[in-house]
C-alpha cells in the first residue's frame, strides 16, 4: 500500500474510532454468488480485537474528516486542529474489498465529516456502497451512517445497498445535543429515524430488502450531565420507537485537539457498562427501567455492583428462590442466572430435581447465585439478612470488566 | 473387548457406521474401545459385511455427534458412544438434561469445538500468491485446536467463491479452484507466503482504531487468546501499542484546549445548508441518476407539462410504452385520458402530468414484459420526490388518478370508491395541499362490458370537469 494511502487510513480510522457501532450482526445469511466476494453469517464476526477489549468487524473509518459541523464532544469537528485527510470513493472501495480478501474483516462501516453539503456528503457514502455492491459483486455486510440533516430521499437510496443504517442521537437529552453540536437538531435526528423504521418495516413485511439489519444508534455518555434514569429512558423510548436493533453507550474519553466546554478525564468505562447490563435488563430480562433505577441511589446506577444484583439486594423480600419450582420471569431476576442458563434450568428440572452440584453444570454463574437459591441440600439460612452481603458480594477490585 | 479403530482427525463417517454395527449388536460402551489409528477403517470387531441398520438419533444428538467428532481429546468417541447409547436406550430426552454430567461434559466440549470453528473463520488470514492459471490465488496457515478444518472449510467456500485459495494446517488442507473443495494432507507453514502487500495497512489500521484511553487487555484475552497471535500479522503491534497507551492519553489531558489555527468557513457554512433542488430540472436531474426502488425498472420517466400549470395529474407508474417512449401517459391509459380531458374542456396544455412512482416495475415473462402493481413501502420511498416535485410545479389542484396516486398524496392507504373527489393532503412541509382523488383510466380501459365502460367514462369525465371547477373556485 503506498504511503499516501497508508496516511489517509491512518487519519481516518483514527478519526473513526469513537463510534461503538461495529456489530456485523442481522443481516440475512447470503453466500457468494459463482465467481463473486462476500457471505454474512447472521451473527457476524470479530476478526481481530484490539488492546481495548474491542472487536474489529468491520473496517470502520471516514470518507472524510474535513467537517462543516462544531460538535464539541468530537474530535474532527471543524473548529479541532486535527490533521485532516479525504479518501476518494474508489480508495474505500478498494480498501474494503483488499482487506475483505484478506480475511481481515466482515465489511465496511462508513461514516463521514459534513463537506459541502449534508446531501453531497450522503450522495459520496451511497456511491461507495453503490460501487461494491454493482461492481464487485460484494455481499459482505455494509453498515452507512445515515446523516440526518440529508434530504430524505437519500435515505430511501442508501437502503437498498446497507445492510444497516444508523444514526447517532449523540446525546441523552434534546438540550445538551443543542449545547454541544449547534449544527444537529434532534427532531430532524429522530424525523430521519422514524423515516427509516417505515421503510425498514415495509420492507421486511413486503418481503423486499432495505436494510435488512435495521438500525441503530450512539448515545455518548459523561461528555453532559444526564443522570443514568434519563440515558436509560431515552434508550427504552428509542428502541420501542424506532425498533432500533441496539443502542450503544458510548463513554465520553479524552480526545486530542479536545474542545475547552468539555471535562477531560478517564471515560466512565464502569458507568458505560452498567448501563449496557441495564440496556440488556429491560430488553432480555424483564425489568422496567424503572426497578433497575432504583436499584441504585439518585437516578444513578451503583457502580460496584451490576444492576441485577443491585435489584435484587434491595428485594431481598423476594428471595431465595425455589429453583426447582420458581417460574422463568422470577428466576431471571437470580443475579448470576443468565437467559441461557434459566432455560437450561427449566429444561433439566423436567427430568429431575435439582441439586447444588446440578446447577454447578447449568450455570457458569452459581457462586453469585449461591446466597439467593434453594435447592434440596441448599438454604441460604439467614444470609439474605446479612447487613454486609453486598459487601461479599462485591467484585474484588481488579481491572475493569467490559463488554466487548 | 470390542476395538474400534477409526482414522484420525474427525472420522465421521468411520464412527457413524461403528456406532450402528455395536449398537445392533448390543454392545454395552464399557466394552468398547475406540481408537484412532494410522490404519484407517480397519476396526477389529463389529466388522460385518453388510451396514447395520441406521440409527434414528433425535436432530440435537445427531448434531452434537457431529461436533464432538472433530474434538481433540482422544476420549470422544467413547463419550459419545455412551450417549448414543443411553439415548437409544430408554433416555431419549437426554439432552434435554444439562445437568447430566455426560451431556455437560459432552455439551462442553462441542462449545470448545464450535468456538475453534469460530475463531478459525475470523482469525485466519490470507495472503495473496502467485496466480497459476487467470485466477487470483490466496494461502493461508492456520493451527486449530481440533480437528475442524472440514468443518470450516465451507464457510470460506461460501465467501470466496471469485478467486482460488488454499488453507494449510498441520493435519490437513482444504482447496478451492472455484468448482470443488478438495481435502489434501497436512502441510507447514511455509506453505503460505510470507508476505502481504497488505498487511502493513491493516496493522495501521488496527493501531489507529485502538482508542489508548480504553486499554482492557483482559477483555482481548478472553476473546482473542494468545494461541492465535502467531498467526495474526497485526498482533505484534500489541506491546508497543500497550506501552505508548499512558503516555498517549496523559497527553491528551494535558494538552490545554487550543484556539484554532483557521478562521471559520463563513462562506461554506452558508452555503452548507442551500441543498434543496430550486427548480424542476434540479430535482429531475436527482431523480435521473437515482437509483431505481422497484425491480425492473430500466429508466426513469419524468413529469411533463408546464411549471404553474391549473391542474397537476398523478398517476401510478410508466407502462411498457411510456417506458420505451420515456415519457409519461403516452400509452393507452394516457390517450384516454387525454380524451377526457378534451371531453371535460380543459386544454391539454393546463396539465403537469407525472407519476406516483417513477420507474416501471415489472416481471419479465418471456419477451412480454408484465406490469406489477407498486407495494405501498415502494410508493413511500418515491413520495419525497412526488412531494417536492409538485412543490415546484405548483398547480392549483392535484389530481390523483387511482388508488396508487391517492395513496402517495395522502401517505396512507386510500380506498378511491370512497374517497372519489376533493381530498386535502399534506406537504412536505407540514401545510395542507388541496387534492382530488378519481379512477384511474386504465380502469376504464379494464371494463368488460360497453354499457359498464361509457358509464364510467362519463362519470370519469364528470370527475374532471368537477376537479377543473374546484381548480378555478381556488384561483378565485
Ligand atoms: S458532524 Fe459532528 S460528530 Fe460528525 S464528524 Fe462532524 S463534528 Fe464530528
Amino acid at each position: 500500500m503506498d504511503e499516501k494511502l497508508a496516511r489517509k487510513l491512518r487519519v481516518l480510522a483514527d478519526a473513526a474510532k469513537y463510534d461503538a457501532s461495529c456489530a456485523s450482526s442481522g443481516a440475512p445469511k447470503r453466500k457468494a454468488e459463482k465467481g463473486g466476494l462476500g457471505s454474512t453469517t447472521g451473527a457476524g464476526i470479530c476478526h481481530a480485537y484490539t488492546p481495548d477489549g474491542r472487536c474489529v468487524s468491520l473496517l470502520k473509518i471516514l470518507l472524510t474528516n474535513y467537517c462543516l459541523y462544531d460538535c464539541a464532544y468530537c474530535v474532527n469537528r471543524r473548529s479541532s486542529n486535527v490533521e485532516r485527510a479525504r479518501f476518494t470513493v474508489d480508495e474505500v472501495v478498494s480498501l474494503t474489498v483488499n482487506f475483505y480478501k484478506r480475511n481481515y474483516i466482515e465489511g465496511l462501516f462508513l461514516s463521514s465529516g459534513i463537506v459541502r453539503t449534508p446531501d453531497h456528503t450522503m450522495e459520496l457514502l451511497i456511491e461507495v456502497a453503490k460501487k461494491l455492491r454493482r461492481e464487485h459483486g460484494f455481499r459482505g455486510y455494509i453498515h452507512l451512517k445515515t446523516i440526518p440533516e440529508a434530504s430524505p430521499w437519500l435515505v430511501e437510496q442508501a437502503g437498498i445497498w446497507a445492510d444497516r443504517l444508523s444514526i447517532n442521537v449523540e446525546l441523552p437529552t434534546p438540550g445538551s445535543l443543542k449545547m454541544l453540536a449547534p449544527e444537529k437538531n434532534a427532531a430532524t435526528i429522530r424525523g430521519a429515524m422514524g423515516q427509516m423504521r417505515e421503510r425498514i418495516d415495509e420492507a421486511k413485511e413486503e418481503k423486499r430488502r432495505f436494510s435488512p439489519a435495521g438500525q441503530s444508534t450512539q448515545m455518548i455518555v459523561g461528555a453532559d450531565d444526564t443522570r443514568d434514569a434519563d440515558v436509560l429512558k431515552t434508550s427504552a423510548s428509542l428502541y420501542d420507537g424506532f425498533r432500533l436493533k441496539r443502542v450503544y453507550y458510548s463513554a465520553f474519553s479524552p480526545i486530542p485537539e479536545a474542545s475547552a466546554v468539555l471535562p477531560l478525564k478517564a471515560p466512565p468505562l464502569r458507568r458505560e457498562n452498567r448501563l449496557y447490563q441495564a440496556d440488556w435488563l429491560f430488553r432480555y430480562y424483564g425489568f422496567a427501567v424503572e426497578e433497575i433505577v432504583a436499584g441504585g441511589e439518585g437516578g444513578m446506577l451503583d457502580l460496584s455492583i451490576d444492576p441485577k444484583l443491585a435489584w435484587a439486594l434491595k428485594h431481598r423480600e423476594r428471595f431465595p428462590v425455589d429453583v426447582n419450582r420458581a417460574d422463568r420471569e422470577m428466576l431471571l431476576r437470580v443475579p448470576g442466572l443468565g437467559t441461557r442458563a434459566v432455560d437450561k434450568i427449566i429444561r433439566a428440572r423436567r427430568h429431575a430435581t435439582l441439586r447444588l452440584d446440578d446447577l454447578a453444570r447449568l450455570t457458569p454463574g452459581l457462586k453469585r447465585a449461591r446466597p439467593f437459591l434453594v435447592v434440596p441440600d441448599h438454604r441460604p439460612t439467614r444470609l439474605l439478612d446479612r447487613a454486609d452481603l453486598k459487601a461479599r458480594l462485591v467484585p474484588q477490585p481488579t481491572q475493569m470488566e467490559l463488554f466487548a | 473387548m470390542r476395538r474400534v479403530r477409526l482414522s484420525p482427525g474427525a472420522d465421521l463417517d468411520g464412527f457413524r457406521h461403528s456406532v450402528r454395527g455395536l449398537v445392533a449388536e448390543g454392545v454395552p460402551p464399557d466394552e468398547a474401545v475406540f481408537e484412532a489409528g494410522e490404519e484407517a477403517g480397519l476396526f477389529g470387531a463389529p466388522a460385518s459385511e453388510e451396514e447395520a441398520p441406521t440409527l434414528s438419533l433425535p436432530r440435537a444428538v445427531a448434531d452434537l455427534v457431529r461436533l464432538v467428532v472433530c474434538h481433540a481429546d482422544p476420549e470422544r468417541y467413547a463419550l459419545i458412544y455412551r450417549l448414543v447409547w443411553r439415548v437409544t436406550h430408554g433416555e431419549r430426552r437426554l439432552l434435554e438434561v444439562g445437568s447430566d454430567p455426560l451431556v455437560h461434559r459432552l455439551e462442553r466440549m462441542a462449545k470448545g469445538v464450535r468456538r475453534d470453528i469460530h475463531k478459525m473463520h475470523a482469525f485466519l488470514r490470507f495472503r495473496e500468491a502467485e496466480r497459476v492459471g487467470e485466477r487470483e490465488r490466496f494461502v493461508a496457515w492456520f493451527e486449530p485446536e481440533h480437528h475442524i478444518l472440514e468443518a470450516a472449510a465451507p464457510f470460506f467456500r461460501d465467501r470466496f467463491s471469485g478467486f482460488d485459495w488454499s488453507i494449510h494446517t498441520p493435519e490437513a488442507s482444504a482447496h478451492w479452484n472455484g468448482e470443488r473443495l478438495i481435502v489434501g494432507p497436512g502441510g507447514r507453514p511455509e506453505d503460505a507466503p510470507d508476505v502481504d502487500g497488505f498487511e502493513e495497512g491493516w496493522a495501521t489500521y488496527y493501531a489507529s482504531t485502538f482508542n489508548p484511553a480504553r486499554a482492557n487487555t483482559r477483555a482481548m484475552l478472553n476473546e482473542m487468546p494468545k494461541k492465535y497471535w502467531r498467526n495474526m500479522p497485526e498482533t505484534s503491534l500489541i506491546p508497543s501499542m500497550l506501552a505508548a497507551a499512558p503516555q498517549r492519553v496523559a497527553a491528551m489531558v494535558a494538552a490545554q484546549p487550543a484556539e484554532p489555527r483557521k478562521r471559520p468557513p463563513t462562506r461554506a457554512l452558508r452555503a452548507m445548508t442551500d441543498q434543496e433542488p430550486k427548480t424542476l430540472e434540479d430535482l429531475n436531474r436527482i431523480i435521473l441518476a437515482s437509483e431505481p426502488l422497484v425491480p425492473g425498472a430500466t429508466r426513469a420517466v419524468l413529469g411533463e407539462g408546464r411549471i404553474g400549470s391549473e391542474l397537476a395529474f398523478v398517476g401510478e407508474q410508466p407502462g411498457d410504452q411510456e417506458d420505451i417512449e420515456g415519457r409519461p401517459f403516452v400509452g393507452p391509459a394516457g390517450k384516454l385520458l387525454t380524451r377526457a380531458l378534451d371531453d371535460a374542456g380543459i386544454p391539454r396544455a393546463e396539465a403537469y402530468v407525472t407519476n406516483a412512482v417513477k420507474h416501471f416495475k415489472f416481471e419479465q415473462r418471456g419477451k412480454r414484459r408484465i406490469h406489477k402493481k407498486p407495494t405501498a413501502g415502494e410508493v413511500k420511498h418515491y413520495r419525497w420526490w412526488l412531494m417536492k416535485e409538485l412543490d415546484l410545479v405548483h398547480p392549483r389542484l392535484t389530481i390523483a388518478l387511482g388508488a396508487t396516486a391517492a395513496l402517495a398524496l395522502a401517505g396512507k392507504t386510500v380506498s378511491v370508491t370512497k374517497v372519489r373527489g376533493p381530498m386535502g393532503y399534506v406537504g412536505l412541509d407540514g401545510k395542507e395541499r388541496q387534492g382530488f382523488v378519481t379512477v384511474h383510466p386504465s380502469f376504464l380501459l379494464r371494463l368488460p362490458d360497453e354499457a359498464a365502460k361509457r358509464r364510467e367514462y362519463d362519470a370519469f369525465v364528470a370527475d374532471l370537469h368537477a376537479a377543473h371547477e374546484l381548480a378555478r373556485d381556488l384561483a378565485a
